[in-house]
């Protein structure tokens, strides 16, 4: 549908990780390699032992926004390049609307995952389980919804998403 | 890794991680194939695109953008449609989906040049009927490339006596800024047109919604003005660029052609050698790239010299005849003769074994399949004969014919009554470089009795070769219908003309051509290419050259054709001998006793499958069927804005193809993309400020040793 649905999409479904990923990770190097790497904290400190650590809160909302962006990334990346082109979806008559849906679910299981990964690293430390189980089923549910709602549609990331977290 | 304490950004190993993280993610996002492509796009698989096409000053067919051309759908099944296209419709530019009666030139002359509101056309196949025509070639074909010249014949130059293709119209020879595709599956059509019923029609004269069934061709040509252009930029890339970018190619195949007599092409035929020529066309061509079904205007006449070339070898004393028989088959005469000219440039230059004045006398076969009342007619050129000698060697070739067209009660040979020119024809070529007496034998008397002339619809139906239903395709290639029986006719009287004209006297009435030779050959090239009898004289490598359909006659670039490569194996067949060498002998011939390369060429064909319909017994045929180059002279001389000879070239391309779907209207875009910009500056302001006054919003336990953020 051209560039500027593509563009239109990209900042809906991305634009507050970037904003989260500008404002609270970018300016600090040790969260972007925990961005990434996720848990390598006891690495970290037996290479540079006079860092203080960061705190283990820091350390959830960090990870859990690096699997939302690669959770989201991979699962919308291909409509949205299939949106650069001059077509949009509809001819064997699903909705027209499938990349501003697609846009906004992405948006939602990003900030979902950020919550996911709060959530759980608490109930870790503080060793309540019920809220590790809780996070888990919420998990699942919406991975099974979400799935079984695009299951003619899309990616193969979006199975690998459900599996990699 | 390594960090360094503090900075005002990520160090250079997490950045390098980050982009590659991205790279790969993006790479991820353009493999293709994916199942979003498949519900936005239906590709058209069965379509045959306008290529362009140049001579020394013009540029022919059509032209679409570098990135395809995009517009909404729009059936046009009557005229009237075309006013919503042209003028009414609110989402200009809109693709016409045309019906194929409707693709003439009052309809094309009315597209042509609104570009603004026309982004391309698609046409359907017609279902031509017994008082429609169409044939998009010129009135007057290879003006300026025959005899007549201003000069030379200036009565009869530009058809001013007679206009041999009277109904034709010229759209071929246009230039149109737009891409046009046939569409060649009804299924296909159907969709579109399913798709074009629920999306764009309007209600009760109100515009129609978005989103609209829009359609998108992609044919960009590389070549533009004309031969001289593209061949001088195709040159410098070559010569100066390390990726050199040709744009276009010269229109060329190779000539088919064979001895009745073997002679030794390495060397050249005595002057006393004297040759009868027999000619004809093997190419045709239509609007549309590489769709050139050509039966009338090409195959019937092949097909027919085919049967001679065969009976002919069947006479007893063909070894001890005085005169020799050459059968030549010429490609590219379409193009303003490209094989004719080749062949004369060749014969004047010395590179052809045969030269101009060994020639004795020339018979070529013009359309032939459409005779009304036995009636085949005799062509001669007036200019020439205004020679005494020459006008008496064409009256004894004429009255040869009549003579041995006398034993053939279903053909009857008619001379013309007046001073008549000749019609379009490779003997012209032959004409304007020497004087010799010749004759087109043709089934029309003035203009053409071939009503698709050149075009897509002169199919087996056009030269009433049809089948009865429910045969199996074994029983239709060997069924022997009325029109296989009046061509064979037309070639035994061709057969027996040729051998007096080559000196022969006494088994002239045992000479007959065999209608089940036609029928075959005619099945094979008009319905079914793929057919037993093909599969058994080809070589084995060229199996897949035959498709399930009809062959089609278009030059192309790109050479041999498969059509070029049938003929020369059908003549093999028909006029060569199976010999018992052995594989390897066939490809080295020089070892073995009495054989020769030099007289003859020698092949090792598939042969016919055995008794159990397992294998196949190959074999080697010897006989004197050859190849020669159909290039253009002036391609040779690269004298490319030529007036001389034909300076034919077609250009190239990257992609052709067609696809539909769904367009959204460009309010919703906008309103994707300030969505879009809206939440990402709200999230960017949003976040700052809870990030600015998060040690106010947060108030965290203090944990030791904690870093509060």
């Amino acid at each position: 549908m051209t560039a500027a649905v593509f563009f239109g999409c990209a900042f809906i479904a991305f634009g507050p990780a970037l904003a989260l990923y500008v404002f609270t990770i970018a300016t600090d190097p040790l969260r972007v390699t925990f961005l990434i790497a996720g848990r390598a904290s006891e690495g970290l400190k037996s290479i540079n032992p006079e860092e203080t650590a960061p705190s283990m809160r820091l350390l959830a909302y960090v990870s859990g926004l690096g699997f939302g962006i690669t959770s989201g990334v991979f699962s919308f990346v291909n409509p949205l390049f299939d949106s650069l082109g001059p077509g949009t979806v509809g001819i064997h008559g699903d909705s027209p609307q499938f990349f501003l849906n697609s846009a906004f679910m992405t948006l939602v299981i990003i900030l979902l995952h950020v919550f996911w990964g709060i959530v759980f690293f608490d109930g870790c430390e503080k060793k309540k389980w019920y809220i590790l189980l809780m996070v888990l089923l919420t998990h699942l549910l919406v991975s099974t919804q979400y799935y079984s709602a695009s299951l003619h549609l899309t990616s193969s990331g979006l199975a690998a998403s459900v599996f990699t977290d | 890794m390594a960090t360094t304490r503090g900075g005002s950004g990520p160090d250079p190993g997490s950045r390098g991680l980050l982009l590659l993280l991205s790279f790969s993610v993006i790479l991820a996002g353009l493999c293709r194939g994916n199942s979003v492509e498949r519900k936005i796009y239906i590709p058209l698989n069965r379509t045959a695109p306008c290529v362009r096409l140049l001579n020394a000053t013009h540029q022919i067919g059509c032209q679409s953008s570098i990135s395809g051309d995009t517009g909404v759908l729009h059936v046009v099944e009557r005229e009237e449609d075309l006013q919503w296209v042209l003028t009414d419709g609110p989402n200009p530019p809109y693709m016409v989906l045309l019906e194929g009666k409707l693709f003439n030139r009052a309809v094309m002359e009315k597209l042509k040049g609104r570009t603004s509101r026309i982004a391309g056309l698609a046409v359907t196949l017609a279902k031509p009927n017994s008082t429609s025509s169409f044939s998009p070639s010129v009135q007057c074909p290879n003006d300026g490339f025959g005899i007549y010249s201003n000069s030379y014949g200036s009565e009869f130059a530009h058809c001013k006596q007679t206009l041999w293709n009277e109904l034709g119209n010229g759209l071929a020879y246009e230039d149109f800024s737009f891409p046009i595709f046939l569409l060649e599956d009804e299924n296909e059509t159907k969709v579109i047109k399913q798709c074009y019923q629920d999306h764009n029609l309007a209600q009760n004269g109100s515009a129609p919604r978005f989103p609209l069934c829009a359609m998108q061709l992609f044919s960009h040509m590389h070549a533009v003005i004309s031969t001289a252009t593209c061949m001088r930029r195709s040159f410098i890339q070559s010569t100066f660029s390390i990726n050199p970018e040709i744009v276009c190619d010269p229109l060329s195949d190779y000539n088919v052609w064979s001895m009745l007599k073997p002679i030794n092409t390495s060397g050249a035929l005595e002057p006393d050698d004297r040759v009868v020529v027999a000619a004809t066309r093997l190419d045709s061509r239509s609007f549309f790239w590489n769709v050139a079904p050509g039966a009338e205007s090409a195959v019937a006449s092949y097909v027919t010299q085919l049967a001679a070339a065969e009976a002919l070898h069947k006479a007893s004393d063909v070894a001890t005849l005085p005169r020799n028989v050459m059968f030549v088959f010429f490609q590219g005469e379409t193009f303003d003769y490209i094989g004719s000219s080749r062949m004369v440039y060749d014969m004047e230059n010395g590179k052809f074994p045969v030269r101009l004045e060994n020639i004795d006398s020339f018979v070529e076969l013009g359309q032939v399949a459409l005779r009304t009342s036995l009636d085949l007619w005799m062509h001669t050129d007036p200019m020439s004969q205004k020679n005494e000698s020459v006008k008496n060697q064409v009256e004894d070739l004429l009255v040869t014919l009549e003579k041995s067209g006398a034993g053939v009660p279903e053909v009857v040979l008619r001379r013309q009554n007046q001073s008549q020119a000749l019609p379009p024809s490779s003997l012209q070529r032959f004409l304007r470089a020497r004087n010799i007496s010749g004759v087109v034998l043709a089934d029309h008397s003035g203009s053409f009795h071939n009503r698709y002339y050149q075009s897509i619809y002169d199919t087996a139906e056009n030269i009433n070769v049809t089948y009865p239903e429910r045969q199996s395709p074994e029983e239709d290639l060997n069924f022997v219908t009325d029109t296989a029986k009046a061509l064979a006719n037309v070639a035994t009287v061709l057969a027996r003309a040729l051998y007096e004209l080559a000196g022969g006297t006494n088994f002239s009435d045992s000479i007959q051509a065999d209608p089940q030779t036609v029928t075959r050959l005619l099945y094979g090239f008009l319905v079914r290419a793929n057919n037993s009898w093909f599969q058994s004289i080809l070589r084995q490598d060229l199996r897949s050259y035959l498709d399930d359909g009809p062959l089609q006659h278009y030059i192309a670039v790109t050479s041999p054709t498969n059509t070029t490569y049938v003929v020369q194996y059908a003549l093999a067949n028909l006029t060569g001998k199976v010999t018992n060498l052995t594989r390897e002998q066939c490809q080295d011939p020089s070892k073995v006793p009495n054989e020769s390369k030099a007289l003859y060429d020698y092949s090792w064909v598939q042969g016919p499958l055995n008794s159990n319909k397992t294998e196949r017994l190959p074999r080697c045929v010897r006989s004197t069927v050859r190849l020669a180059r159909a290039l253009s002279p002036a391609f040779e001389l690269s004298q490319w804005g030529s007036t001389e000879y034909s300076t034919w070239a077609e250009s190239r391309w990257k992609d052709i193809q067609a696809r539909i779907f769904l367009v959204a209207s460009k309010e919703l875009e906008f309103i994707t993309l300030t969505v879009g910009f809206g939440i990402l500056i709200f999230s960017l302001i949003v976040t700052y400020c809870i990030n600015a006054k998060a040690d106010v919003l947060f108030v965290a336990p203090r944990e030791p040793g904690a870093v509060s953020y």
